[in-house]
Order: structure tokens, then C-alpha cells, then sequence
């Protein structure tokens, strides 16, 4: 059996970040230790490298079915092998939404045929995400899925967001909500405030997501379930989300690069690109959500990875469709917003939104017997995002000087990315 | 100047050069023969992605004096209806040998974007609710051969600020210019915030009226009647409108502006509409000249001779 020895990185372990090497045997890790004996191993450089466990993004669109001139699981998963991953988790805002059983299962069996990331698809909450009545759950926890939202809209009715989150609790699924109360929102285009006034948009309060969040942590007290809050935007939420938590409650939260990163005064420029929903919320905001992150009040980073076609992009701001791209600019775009180490990183990209979406086979430190997914990255390599292999290339970060890269991946023992060139 | 996006980015040295050049224009047209070869053999196209009568006849009627040859896009006989782009179109009309593009379209940005897709000069002829700069133009020309004058004034601008491109654009002339700029309306209808705008705000129109050496009224977009911005019409013109009442109230000299298309007995009563300090018709008349100084400015540096 063929054994890989990556060597001379730091390595995330349950002890915390160390100076080792990674012999890995087959479809599992064999060793962690300093100066391990290559005996015939495919030596791998790993030095000024993090080492840890293969990075899970829980919030991508694929757009299969149905958008594919978008992106497709193919593109999508080389966009995600280029930037880290080893797992993605794709929303069911596809054509048609995956609310059956079927469906779940054409998404994770394209992603099979791929091979460089397990593909998991969520499931929405409500039949055709129309919010009237729930999915198919059964069928879609039964054909592995354990992820349930309406991402791109929030589940409006209390009551039927409790019944959803009661039934999953018995098995273990969680609801992930986008929240966004649609009479706040008001069809607006980006955050209301200094910029939407000037520009003569619409906006979006920051309130539109807190008034959902604060009424969902609500039922989730009320039922005892998991509740997780989608790509977090305000300082607001980030309140709530810490009393929640100090409170007891099941509660789980994400946040995007791009929240991380950018305000809304890069609306000014009325450039598509920086058109998402949530939109880019005001300085303090992304100083709250950085914070949270870094603190752990946000659990983990999801990209929601949006592509859209250049000719869809390339309208007025105000004509343009919501979202960027993520995948290949995450782990820079997070290393440039808030100062983590291996361990930080490796927990919030890998360990919890593994947790979060059930993914037994990954978000493991390396050790003994461990999977032998794992991803290398080097947090200081420098680079500019031009090429993409997402079919998209609706990025902020386009012709932006990054650094942090992933150099290697590695996919229960085969690479899918060696020395940033994917293999498959 | 290569393109004219937005109003703000014309400094008081800026805007008082155009007024200037306005001056001679209005001069021009006041002439038996209304008309100077300036821009002879210069084509310049009006796309209009969203309705207009006198912002667009108004370009062509000061192209047409300035010389030059015009097209005409509307949207509705085009290929618009087939599914092209704004891009393409945009691209389409400058490769049909325009050597300036007047846009005007219902997205906020759209001109900023035709202005970087092209290598022509830009005029946005007004986007969303975010700018219409001929249009501050045209208001400030107006005010300032009235009273000589812009520094010191007192400009009200009262009805829907919030959806308004002719406010967004018209307060920042007239405060770039040293007007003193109140903002009047219901909270609905003002901006979510003003913050770093230099300008005032209010909610009552009767105290503001008899400081006020201009009224400038907004079109009440009576379709959004079903956004509940506020109650009913005849609550609108019991707070906002200019009824005849208010009209007597105001200080003397004062003036009495709006953009059009005017609703009467909104925010306009009839009397107020056709008195003589009324400017609705001299600002239509200052719009052409306006608009002369803007294509001559955009184009006249490329004239032979």
C-alpha cells in the first residue's frame, strides 16, 4: 500500500497545534509524529504549511440542476478542491428545489461520479421552498441529508418552522435558516442606511435579519431543537446569537468571507459584484461578525458560494442577481479578516460544519486511524485571484493579492489538489 | 469632464462654468435663428430605456440647435423585446457611429455601467431614483437668472425625496452652489438617513414656507399609492401640497418650481400652477440651453476650428 508522509508542518491535533509529520496509509492517517521515517513514502513538503483535517464548506449553490450555465457539480467541485475542501454542503435553491428524495440523491451521486469532494445536499424545509407545508423530510434524511432550509428565503411561519424543527429533532436534522423578514427587507438591494439613501435604493435593515433570528431563537427555546443561523450580517445578530448560546440553547451559526470582509460603502460604486443578500452591512457590523468568529460565537465560515454568468452580472446593480463566488478565495479572504491559527481555522472550516451537517467522514483532527482526509494550507503564500475553476466569476476578490492558499488536498488518501494543481 | 453620471462630481467652479455657458446658450436660442454650427456632423443618441417626453425632446431639441445629427432608441419598438441586453444595445448604437450616448434608465447605476462598457461620452438622462444631473442643472440656471443669485437662498424641496432622483440631484447643486436646502415630507418619504447631507430636515411645510425663496414640489408618484407610503391623497395635500392657501403665505419674490409632469390638486393646486411666479414652463425653457452646454462642453473640444 502506497503511503504518503507529509512532512514538516504543523499539525491541528486534539493537543493542540504541533511541529509533526502525517504518515497517511491508504484511506486512513497511520501516524502523527515529529521526524517520522519516510521508509518509501511519498514525501510531501509540508514545511510553514497547517495541516488538519480536509475543510467542509456548508453553504454552497451548485445550481444542478437547472442553472448549470451557472455552474454544475462539476465546475462547482473543482472550484472547491481548488480552494481547500473536501466536503461541501449544496443548498436545494436548484430547478426544481430538492424537497424529495430523489433529488437529494441525483446531487450526491453527481458529486460521486466528480470525485474530488463529497457533494451533501440539503434539503429544503418546505415543498418547492413555496413555505406552505413541509418537505418530503423523511425522504430526504433517508436518502442522506441532514441539512434542511429554504436558503434564499427564511421559513416565514412560525408555526410551520416549528413543526419542522420538532420532527427533525427526532431524528437529528437541523433547520439552517436565511433570515430575512420579507416586509423589512422590502424587495430592497442592498443595506439601508448612508449608502441606499445616497443611491436612491431601496434598503435592507439590519433589523430583517435580527427581527427572524430572535423569533427563531425563540421556537428553538420553545422546542428544544438545533436551530442554525445562515451567513450572519449584523452586529445585532451576533447579540442574540451569544445570549442564545450562553442561555443553553442547540444554536449554530455561520459567516461568509464576504461579511467578513467588505462594508456596504463598496456599494457606492454600484459595482454587481458586491450586489449579495444579507448585503454588505455598515464597518461595525463586520467588526462584530469578525469578532464572533474569532470569539466562537459563529461556529464556522460557509462561502455561499452564488455563481452567476458574466452576461448576468453585467448589468446595472440594480438589475443584477444576488450573490459572489466563494470557494477559492475562502481561506485567504478569512485569514485576512481575523487572525487565527491552524486550530481556528481547522475547527471553524472543517470540525464544526462537519458537526453542523452530520458528516461522519469528516472533520477529524489527524491521528491514528483517522480519515486520511486532510488539507494542507499555506497561510502565507501570496497570490492574485484570477483564474477560477468555479464556471463563474462573480468574485470581489477578482484581481485582488490575497495570501493563504490550500497547497495540498487529500481525499480519503488520493489527492484531489497537489501542490495547487487539481488532480482528478 | 468626459462623461456627466452624477452631479456630485462637479465641484461649485464646475457647475457655475456650465451655468455660464448656459447664459450664452439662452442667448442663442433667444436669437431669430435659434441655431450654431457647433456641433456639426457630431450624432448624438438619446436611449431612453424608461418613459420621458421632455427630458428626451429636450436633448434632441438642444442637439438639434447645437448642429448636430440625433438618433432616437425607445425601447419599445427595439430589440429589447427580442431579449438583448443594455449592453449590447448600448454597444450596438455606439457602433452605429454615435459620438454621444444619452441614457436614461429605471436602474440605479445604469449609467455609470453604459459609461464604462463605451468609449463615447455619457450623459445619464436620469437613473432610478439615484441622479438626473441636467435635470439640478436646468433647476439652478433657472433660480439663479431669477434671483441673480444662489448663495444665501433658502430652497425647499418638499414631496417624495426618498424615490427622487431630481432631489438626490438638485440639493446637492443647490448646497454645492450655497443654498440653504430644506428637505420637507413625511418620514416615509424622506430618506432613511441624511446623515453628512448638507441639508435640513422637516416634517412641517408651514413653518418652513415663509422662510423659503423657492418651493420646489415633487411629483407625487401616485402608483405608489399601494407601497402605504401615506394614507390617502387628501391627507398628502392637507400636509404637503401647495394649495392656494400656502401659496399666499409665501414671502414675497418667492418661487414655486417642480419638475413635471405636475399632478394637479396634488401637490400642485391649479392656481399655483398657472401663476406668473410659477416657474414650470422657464425651467423647460432652461432645460434646452442647459442641455447645449452639457453636449457642447462633453463634445465641443473634438469641433475643427
Amino acid at each position: 500500500m502506497a503511503e504518503i508522509l507529509l512532512a514538516g508542518g504543523l499539525v491541528a491535533t486534539p493537543r493542540g497545534a504541533v511541529a509533526a509529520d502525517v504518515r497517511l496509509a491508504g484511506e486512513t492517517v497511520a501516524e502523527v509524529g515529529p521526524g517520522l521515517d519516510p521508509n518509501g513514502a511519498d514525501v510531501v513538503d509540508c514545511t510553514g504549511c497547517w495541516v488538519g483535517p480536509g475543510l467542509v464548506d456548508p453553504h454552497v449553490h451548485l445550481r444542478e440542476p437547472g442553472q448549470e450555465w451557472k455552474e454544475d457539480i462539476e465546475s462547482g467541485s473543482q472550484a472547491a478542491a481548488a480552494g481547500g475542501f473536501t466536503a461541501v454542503v449544496a443548498m436545494p435553491n436548484t430547478d426544481p428545489p430538492i424537497d424529495a428524495g430523489h433529488l437529494a440523491r441525483f446531487v450526491a451521486e453527481r458529486g460521486r461520479q466528480v470525485g474530488l469532494v463529497d457533494v451533501f445536499s440539503a434539503g429544503c424545509v418546505t415543498t418547492g421552498r413555496a413555505g406552505q407545508r413541509l418537505a418530503h423530510l423523511d425522504e430526504l434524511w433517508a436518502a442522506g441529508v441532514r441539512l434542511f432550509t429554504d436558503d434564499g428565503d427564511s421559513v416565514a411561519d412560525a408555526g410551520l418552522l416549528r413543526r419542522a424543527m420538532e420532527y427533525l429533532s427526532d431524528m437529528g436534522g437541523v433547520v439552517a435558516q436565511h433570515a430575512e423578514d420579507r416586509g423589512l427587507a422590502g424587495g430592497g438591494q442592498l443595506h439601508e442606511g448612508e449608502v441606499s439613501s445616497l443611491l436612491g435604493l431601496t434598503g435592507i435593515p439590519a433589523e430583517a435579519e435580527e427581527v427572524v433570528v430572535a423569533r427563531d431563537l425563540a421556537v428553538a427555546r420553545l422546542t428544544g431543537a438545533r436551530y442554525h443561523v445562515q451567513h450572519v450580517s449584523t452586529a445585532g445578530t451576533v447579540a442574540l446569537l451569544r445570549a442564545a448560546k450562553s442561555e443553553g440553547l442547540a444554536v449554530t451559526a455561520e459567516a461568509t468571507p464576504h461579511h467578513l470582509s467588505f462594508d456596504h460603502r463598496e456599494v457606492l460604486s454600484t459595482n454587481p459584484v458586491f450586489k449579495m443578500y444579507p448585503p454588505l452591512r455598515r464597518p461595525e457590523d463586520v467588526a462584530a461578525v469578525r469578532a464572533a468568529l474569532a470569539d466562537g460565537t459563529i461556529d464556522m465560515v460557509g462561502t455561499d458560494h452564488a455563481p452567476h454568468a458574466a452576461h448576468e452580472k453585467d448589468v446595472p446593480f440594480e438589475d443584477a442577481p444576488r450573490g459572489v463566488i466563494g470557494l477559492e478565495t475562502a481561506v485567504a479572504a478569512v485569514l485576512g479578516a481575523v487572525a487565527l491559527g491552524p486550530a481556528g481555522v481547522f475547527t471553524r472550516f472543517a470540525l464544526a460544519p462537519a458537526r453542523l451537517a452530520g458528516l461522519g467522514a469528516h472533520g477529524h483532527l489527524p491521528g491514528p486511524g483517522s480519515p486520511a482526509t486532510i488539507t494542507v494550507i499555506d497561510p502565507t503564500r501570496e497570490w492574485v485571484a484570477e483564474h477560477f475553476r468555479s464556471r463563474s466569476t462573480n468574485s470581489p476578490w477578482r484581481g485582488k493579492r490575497l495570501m493563504g492558499r490550500a497547497r495540498h488536498v487529500l481525499l480519503r488518501g488520493r489527492f484531489t489538489l497537489r501542490d495547487e494543481e487539481l488532480r482528478w | 469632464m468626459h462623461h456627466l453620471l452624477d452631479i456630485s462630481d462637479l465641484d461649485r467652479a464646475e457647475l457655475e462654468s456650465l451655468l455660464d455657458d448656459s447664459d450664452g446658450f439662452v442667448e442663442v436660442l433667444a436669437r431669430p435663428i435659434p441655431k450654431v454650427p457647433a456641433l456639426r456632423g457630431k450624432t448624438i443618441t438619446t436611449a431612453f430605456f424608461e418613459a420621458s417626453t421632455r427630458t428626451r425632446l429636450s436633448f434632441e431639441r438642444a442637439a438639434k440647435a447645437l448642429s448636430a445629427d440625433t438618433m432616437t432608441f425607445s425601447p419599445g419598438t427595439s430589440s429589447l423585446s427580442k431579449g438583448e441586453s443594455l449592453k449590447d444595445t448600448v454597444l450596438t448604437l455606439q457602433a452605429m457611429g454615435s459620438n454621444l450616448l444619452v441614457v436614461r434608465h429605471q436602474a440605479v447605476g445604469a449609467a455609470r455601467r453604459v459609461s464604462e462598457w463605451l468609449s463615447i461620452p455619457v450623459v445619464n438622462g436620469g437613473d432610478g431614483a439615484h441622479q438626473h444631473p441636467t435635470q439640478a442643472l436646468l433647476d439652478a440656471l433657472t433660480v439663479r437668472r431669477r434671483f441673480g443669485r444662489i448663495e444665501g437662498l433658502q430652497v425647499a424641496i418638499v414631496g417624495d425625496i426618498r424615490h427622487s432622483r431630481v432631489a438626490r440631484s438638485d440639493l446637492q447643486a443647490f448646497s454645492t452652489l450655497g443654498a440653504r436646502v430644506t428637505l420637507v415630507a413625511p418620514r416615509t418619504l424622506l430618506p432613511v438617513t441624511t446623515n453628512g447631507w448638507k441639508v435640513e430636515v422637516s416634517s412641517t411645510l408651514d413653518e418652513v414656507l415663509p422662510e423659503a425663496d423657492v418651493v420646489y414640489l415633487l411629483r407625487v408618484q401616485t402608483e405608489r399609492g399601494g407601497a402605504s407610503v401615506f394614507p390617502s391623497l387628501p391627507e398628502y395635500v392637507s400636509r404637503f401640497g401647495m394649495t392656494r392657501e400656502r401659496r399666499a403665505r409665501l414671502k414675497p419674490g418667492a418661487v414655486v418650481m417642480h419638475p413635471g409632469p405636475m399632478n394637479r390638486g396634488v401637490e400642485i393646486a391649479d392656481e399655483v400652477a398657472d401663476d406668473p411666479d410659477a416657474l414650470v414652463l422657464e425651467q423647460v425653457s432652461m432645460g434646452v440651453a442647459v442641455r447645449m452646454a452639457v453636449l457642447f462642453r462633453l463634445l465641443g473640444g473634438e469641433i475643427d476650428g
